[in-house]
Parts: C-alpha cells; structure tokens; sequence
C-alpha cells in the first residue's frame, strides 16, 4: 500500500499544513478515515436495530418489568432465568414441542424436498409448470395459510373428513384435537416449505460434477447406490446448509400456530411453542421481565444449534 | 489532531467543544420538550372491529363539523388492538387519542399503568352527560380506584339461541339446565353431524360464556379475595358444562371460540347455544344463515341458584393518557355515548349501556320481540362480570379454564379443578399485590 506523504487528498477531511511541513494528514490516514465514515450510516442502523433490542431485551430480562416496560422496574438478578427453567408446567413441555415440531418438520421437508429435486434433477415435459405449482405454497402468508387449512381441518365443516369418509377413515378433529394438533401443524407447514428445501437442493444438485456418477455406472452401480454413496455426499455441505436455514426458521414458528391454535397454543397448551410461550407472556400476561429471560434462553438456544451446525458444515465442506 | 490553541483563530472551535456541542444538539433534538398536536392533525381513534364502530363512523361527519377536525378511525381486532395498545402506550405514543378498551379484560392493567386519562370531572361535571343515567353495573366497572377512566358503549348478555322447529315438541326453548342437558342429549346425531348443542371449548375464550353457568349453579370466580373455583357449586358448574359439549357438542369443540362455534349453529347444525347477544344478527342473515327462519331467543336458563346471567360492558371508550387532543376526545366521548346518540344506536340494533334508552320501548323496536324481552330479563338477572375482577385477566383465564377442558374432554373434573383452585389462590395473592398501585 502507498503511503503518500503529498497534501491530503481524495476527499480527505484534514486541514493543509503550512508549507514544508510534515502533512497533517496522510492519504492512508484520510482513506482509513472515510472508511469509517461510509461505513457509518449502515454500522449506526445495525446498532440501532439488532444491537439495542439485544441489549434492551437483556437488560429487561433481569427485571420484574411488569404491565408496563418503563414503569419502575427492579432488578432481579437471575430470577427470572430461574423461574423459566424450573417451570415445568409451561417453559419446558413448549421447549419439547419446538424440538419435536422443529426436527419433525424439517426432516420431513428434507427428505421430500431432496426427493423431489432428484425427480426434476432431469428437464422433462411440463417441467416449468410443475416448478411453478411447487412454489404456490411458498408465495402464500403463513396466516392465510393457517385460515385456509383451518377451514379444510374443520372437523365439522371441512372438506377433509368428507374425503377421508370415501375411503372409510373415520372423521378426524385434527387441530382440534390436543393430541393430533402438534402432528397437523407439521405437516401444514411441510406442505408450505418442502418447496423451498427442493429449490435449495435442485441449486446443489445442479452444480455437482457428472464424472463420478458416471463412473459409478461404468462400474456397474445402480441408481440407489449411485444416489447413497456418491450424489449424497456430494452434496453434504449443501443439504446443511439447507438444514441451518429452515431449521432457524422452522424453530421460530409463530403465525400459523397462533392463527391455528390462538393463544397459549391451545386449550391444553398442546401447541405452545417457545415462540408462542413468549408472546403469551409478553401480550397477555405483560410480564416482560420473564418473557425476555424466555426469549433469551431462546436465542442462546438457536445460537447454539446454529453453531454446532455450522461447525459441521465447515468440516464437511473441508 | 488538534492545532494548537495559540494558532486557534478567535471564536473558532477545538474538535472536542465541536463534539460536545453537535452531541448536545442531538441529545437536545431527541429529549421531548412540551409538545402541542397541530391545529391540521386529525383525532385519532383506534377502535375494535365491532358493528358498534362500523355504526359510529356513518355519523362522523357531525362530531367533525363541530369540532373542527378531521377523525381519523381505524379497526383492528381484539387482539390485534390489545397487541397495539401494549406496544404504543410502552412507548407513551401520542399517536392514539380515543381508544376503546374492554372494562373488564384490559382496563385495571391501562389504569395501573397510567395510560388512560382520569374522566372523573368531566363525566361527574357535565350536566348534559347525565352520567348516573348509565346503568349501574356498567358505571361501576368504569371506576377505577375511585376515578372514572372510560364512558361504557356496548352492553352485553348471554342469549340462548335454539332452533323453534326442533325445540317444539319439547314444549319451546329449556327453562332450566337439566331440562337443556335432557333436550341436547335427546336431539344430538353426532354419528350423523348434528349436535344437541355448540359452545365455545377454549380454555380461555370459554371463560366468559361459562360465568352464567358457575353463577347460576351458585357460584363465582373468587370469594372474600380467595379463589371460588374448588367450591362445590363451581365443580357441578364444570362438570354440567364439561357434559353438555362432551356428549352432546361437536368435535374439536376445544378449539373453539365465538369465531368456530357460531357457524355451526348458523348452519343448522345444532339445536341450542349460548353466547353473546349481540351476535344475534349473524343467525338472521340469509346469506350466511339456514336457520334466519327458526331461530328462536330465550333467557338463561335457571340453574340450582336461579337464572344468573352476566350483565356486562363489553366495550367502553377511554382516553390515551399521551394524547395531545385531550379535549376533542373528550368531545368524541360525550358524543359518541350521548343519551341521543345511544339511542340511536340502540334503535340500530347495538345494545347500549344508558337506563333512559332501556326505558324506552321505542329503541328496542329493531330487535326481534323475543330477543328484546330476553335482554331485558338477563339485564334484570345479571351480574357486573363475566371473568375473574383481576389485574392479570389473562393468566386468571387459563387458570380457571383448565377444568373446562378436562370437562369436555371428559376427564375428572373434580382433581383437576382442585389442582387449578390452589393455583388460582396463589396467583391471587400475586395479583393483589400488583393492585396496590
């Protein structure tokens, strides 16, 4: 890098110096500065919009902020930590149902996503207007979504207990149901996002070399030892890359379960997700010094599946 | 790098007095000085969506002719609006001038929070308002802490809505709970898709319509400040109800609220409900109805203690404590509830909460005679609350809707209720606590 000793230039905020003296600031110097200063705008709003909440949330979460966030609140030290994670009641079976609702869906999406980028992997007839279709579910809003099934589930009026009676099913209540509510909401939102791992995948897919598959089939491999042992683990890094985003996602599930169930995620609570649990606590209870402590173990939780992940990836792709 | 002061020209400033005198001026434009609304900016009312509100809005050209000012209204749904009201009042919004508030869900938590203004000299001062012409159970649910915080709009009281065809043979519509117990059992096909009767099942949406049951088995929600809901009367009141919709309603029941349960009695699906009487008019539209011709309207039927119905104020109007217009929303409010204006809302179709209007037979025209006559005798019957009187409405909600549940679903009631009682004791002591305000 050249260090001028001329004049400050390129726009460089420094004053001129007398002539024959040392310049008072140096173009590295003025270039360093105006780094700083374009970078300014963007890091102010980070600061503003992640960093304080961040930081407000934390602080509150240490509080027994109660109706209102700003009226005198004391602190509690850990208190509220304590009380979430000794709450088995509510803090722990929502912790339960975020796992299990997390890892069922995504597994689900993962499989069918995978299996049916394999299917158009190939250019086939009528292949746009597929693709088109697949992604409808993606374009929709999670509320509209969870109205619409809702409708479709109604264990009364709905259209899918009129269609499981031509096959001889008996009526279901589906989300009516404490036991069948959690399963349901699985499965709607495998139908709404098994597109996006699809797309993901397809993406992968695509860009894997054809060689070692071919010469798999040159020695005589089949399509399913092909797929196992040579396309998978090709494709390691992306299908976890897939995994991190939709699990993120998946784990922060809110609208379709509170358009589904309503508050508390349901009458025996069946639903209530972590997310769920803390918007109770926030909207109905307004007990935000517990809701914060909640919402903070729920970051840290996120961040430390987010990090095992990655590390994964990063030795994969290594 | 700082040049040296002797070389400083006079009146030039150092970098570290410029800093501090463009952070002060930050810190000067962020701090809230006194602030006026402009003469230009509309009262803002954030209002439920409610035919109350739809019926309003027809007639705000008159209040904007007296006042000067353009209104601006704007509807959301009760948790939506509640969802609103918490994160702008956290933030002291001034956005937000009129507000309607439900007394008893939301409004002690507002008082206890300083965000709604104290009305008590304008209501008490105001010889035109004729504030002791509101009904008393209503008035008395607007005070807090001896200070009037909102004006009470909407009145409500449990209906029984039942179908008249297949009600005939059983002599009309049930007069007690047995006899409403016997006629939905007789009457439900489940197997068929045609259930005795439809309720709301959610742990917490069910809490109000259940109230008239637990007061007229004798019961209530808290007595002498301790929890009611162990009581004997309150367990019969569970079971009853628990059997009624776990033998003779719907599946899924558990999931339903006012929005689920309704339809299935507008689609003549089932024999009776009961629910708010406001809603009456949902099962007279043709275009979303089957039963607009045989729906009948009864009271509450009587229970061990009598017929005990609640009578409430569903929705009330309040004044954002930040508001900058305190004044016009003043003058929405003695406007908007005016002897005059209730009246004509009432001859709309929209129960208001003022006595003289009950008085006159002339507002009652619009309503079904049945349904008239049944409002009167449940406001006659009924009683100031339809939840527990607590700070935390909410969380009381869950607590003393978990037995419900295990009733429809059919499980032992009595554990159950004796498990949330204790619980509910508990949040009391909390809650009275955090009343002390």
């Amino acid at each position: 890098m050249t260090t001028t000793t001329a004049r400050a230039a390129v726009g460089a905020p420094g004053r001129r110096a007398p002539s024959g003296e040392k310049p008072l600031v140096t173009f590295e110097q003025a270039n360093r500065r105006l780094k700083w200063a374009l970078l300014a705008p963007a890091l102010g709003f980070v600061g503003l919009m992640i960093v304080f909440p961040l930081v407000f949330t934390i602080n509150l979460s240490l509080t027994d902020a109660f109706g209102a966030v700003n009226a005198g609140n004391s602190y509690l030290g850990l208190q509220n930590f304590a009380d979430a994670l000794t709450d088995t009641r509510r803090f722990w079976p929502a912790v339960g149902r975020t796992v299990t609702f997390t890892l069922g869906a995504v597994a689900l999406e993962t499989v069918l996503g995978l299996a049916l980028a394999m299917l158009m992997r190939k250019a086939f007839r009528g292949m746009e207007i597929v693709r088109t279709i697949l992604m409808v579910p993606l374009l929709a809003t999670p509320v509209a979504i969870g109205i619409l099934w809702m409708l479709i589930l109604d264990p009364t009026n709905g259209i899918a207990n009129h269609l499981l009676g031509f096959v001889g099913i008996p009526p279901q209540e589906f989300l009516g149901s404490v036991a069948q509510s959690l399963p349901t909401l699985m499965l709607i939102d495998v139908w709404q996002w098994t597109p996006m791992m699809t797309v993901l995948l397809l993406a992968g897919l695509t860009t894997l070399p054809e060689e070692p598959e071919e010469a798999a089939r040159v020695d005589g491999a089949n399509a399913w030892q092909r797929f196992v042992h040579v396309i998978l683990p090709m494709l390691r890094t992306t299908i976890l890359t897939a995994l991190v985003l939709r699990g993120v996602d998946a784990l922060k599930t809110f609208d379709l379960i509170y358009a589904t169930k309503g508050p508390g995620g349901g009458s025996d609570f069946e639903a209530e997700t972590l997310n769920v649990y803390a918007y109770g606590l926030t909207f109905d209870y307004q007990e935000y010094g517990l809701a914060s402590a909640v919402l903070v173990l729920f970051t840290l939780f996120i961040v430390a599946i987010v990090v095992v992940l990655r590390r994964r990836t990063e030795r994969s792709a290594s | 790098m700082t040049l040296p002061t002797s070389r400083r020209r006079a009146g030039e400033l150092s970098r570290r007095s410029f800093g501090v005198l463009a952070a002060a001026s930050v810190l000067a434009a962020c701090t809230r000085g006194p602030q006026t609304a402009s003469p230009n900016a509309p009262l803002r009312v954030l209002a439920i969506n409610h035919v109350w509100t739809q019926a309003i809005s027809t007639y705000l050209p008159e209040l904007e002719e007296r006042i000067g000012r353009r209104v601006s209204l704007r509807m959301l749904t009760a948790d939506q609006l509640t969802s609103s009201f918490n994160v702008k009042l956290n933030a002291s919004a001034t956005d937000i001038d009129v507000m309607t508030v439900r007394p008893l869900q939301d409004q002690l938590m507002f008082a206890r929070n300083g965000w709604i203004a104290d009305l008590t000299d304008r209501v008490e001062g105001d010889a035109g308002y004729r504030w002791t012409d509101f009904q008393e159970a209503p008035r008395e649910r607007s005070v807090v802490g001896g200070a009037a915080v909102s004006v009470p709009v909407v009145t409500e009281r449990p209906a029984l809505y039942y179908r008249r065809d297949l009600l005939e043979d059983f002599g009309g519509a049930p007069g007690t709970l047995d006899e409403m117990l016997d006629i939905a059992l007789e009457l439900e096909r489940r197997s068929e898709g045609f259930f005795g009767y439809v309720g709301r099942g959610q742990r917490n949406g069910a809490v109000s319509q259940w109230s008239s049951f637990l007061y007229s088995f004798g019961g209530d929600f808290t007595h002498d400040g301790r929890s009611g809901i162990g009581t004997p009367e309150a367990v019969a009141a569970y079971e009853y109800y628990g059997r009624l919709l776990h033998e003779a309603g719907p599946p899924g029941v558990t999931n339903m609220s006012l929005e689920q349960a309704m339809p299935i009695f507008a689609q003549g699906k089932a024999a009776m409900y009961v629910d708010a009487d406001a809603i009456y008019s949902n099962f007279l539209d043709e275009t979303i109805s089957t039963v607009a011709d045989t729906v009948g309207f009864a009271p509450f039927p009587a229970g061990p203690a009598g017929s005990v119905p609640h009578n409430i104020p569903s929705w009330s109007l309040a004044i954002n404590e930040f508001s900058l217009l305190r004044d016009d929303a003043w003058e929405f409010l003695r406007w908007a509830s005016s002897p005059e204006m209730v009246a004509r809302l009432q001859a709309e179709g929209i129960p208001g909460a003022r006595q003289s209007v009950w008085d006159d037979a002339a507002t009652l025209a619009s309503f079904p005679a049945e349904l008239a006559e049944t409002m009167r005798i449940n406001a006659a019957n009924g009683i100031g609350h339809d939840r527990p009187d607590v700070m935390q409405v909410g969380r009381a909600r869950d607590i003393v809707g978990r037995p419900l549940v295990s009733g429809i679903l059919g499980e032992d009631v009595a554990a159950v209720a004796a498990d949330a009682d204790a619980e509910f004791n508990d949040f009391l002591v909390r809650d009275n606590r955090q009343r002390e305000f």
